[in-house]
């Protein structure tokens, strides 16, 4: 297995330089699309149809769509930019932080780890207790043990859906044209 | 290892096992040459090409890998990987072809009646 995993990773590493290298944007979409792709695989090599599922069909599909979208209204070509020391250093701090904080997690498949071990007694068991009669697990568990987490989550996609309604309403007659 | 380890598991494979290895790093193989012709392709339709190419061997891998660990429901992924291939695929030369994605011109320029 771990001949199969080295080279997809090896291959997200080298296309996500090419997209950082190249100035083509219509062919920076591209190899989104394929980065997309690739990750999905790695992340069903470990275990997770669900996410890989998630990743294809919105990191391939829609995003791609959007992207091109986007390229339509602006343009095809990128300006070049000078070489900056500062955003590179940014990332790597960024980067080694992330990496420092892997080190806290659990081994993959560890079975003493917290994910395996926690729920005990089970929320199937509880719910319904916890929930004063509830009979529907998923809803509390949504709604309640993960109240704040869903409160967070439909504010940030009503921010988005809010932000992308102001971007794209067409101009009404008379309105001044925005630039 | 002694738990279900999938990720470098390494005991009891068999002959059909190395013969999905083997097939896996073939595709591997191809799909790097794939991206490095994406990388280079001079022109629109080399870069289509590599990316449709690519595509199609992810799904590939993705059912190989599926029969290696014995997880057989991953081939719905992979079905899913070549619609979203096809639709990716159709939406890039759409736009290399129109510049657009075919609305009328005056919803294009956003004219105003």
């Amino acid at each position: 297995m771990i001949l199969i995993v080295i080279p997809i990773l090896a291959l997200l590493a080298l296309t996500a330089v090419a997209v950082a290298r190249i100035r083509d944007l219509w062919a920076a979409v591209m190899f989104m699309g394929i980065f997309s792709f690739l990750g999905a695989s790695w992340m069903l090599i470990l275990d997770a149809p669900d996410v890989a599922f998630t990743e294809a069909a919105v990191g391939a599909g829609i995003s791609t769509f959007l992207m091109l979208g986007t390229l339509a209204l602006t343009g095809k070509t990128e300006k070049p930019t000078k070489f900056s020391i500062v955003p590179l250093i940014v990332v790597g701090i960024t980067g080694a932080a992330l990496v420092y904080g892997t080190f806290d997690m659990p081994a993959y498949g560890d079975p003493n780890a917290p994910i395996q071990t926690y729920p005990n007694p089970s929320f199937v068991e509880k719910s319904e207790h916890d929930m004063h009669g509830l009979p529907n697990v998923v809803t509390a568990v949504l709604a309640s043990y993960r109240g704040y987490d869903t409160l967070g989550e439909t504010a940030v996609i009503f921010t988005a859906g809010i932000a992308v309604l102001l971007i794209l309403r067409k101009n009404e007659v008379g309105e001044k044209e925005s630039v | 290892m002694e738990y279900g380890f999938t990720l470098f598991g390494s005991a009891g494979y068999g002959f059909m096992q190395y013969g999905y290895i083997a097939c896996s790093l073939a595709i591997l193989v191809t799909m790097t040459l794939a991206l490095i012709r994406a990388m280079l392709g001079p022109t629109v339709f080399d870069r289509v090409l590599a990316l449709n190419m690519f595509g199609t061997k992810t799904v590939l891998l993705i059912c190989v890998v599926s029969f290696l660990t014995g997880r057989q429901d991953f081939i719905d992924v992979a079905l899913l990987y070549s619609l979203m291939n096809f639709i990716g695929m159709v939406a890039l030369l759409r736009f290399s072809q129109l510049g657009y994605f075919g609305e009328s011109e005056n919803e294009r320029t956003g004219a105003t009646s």
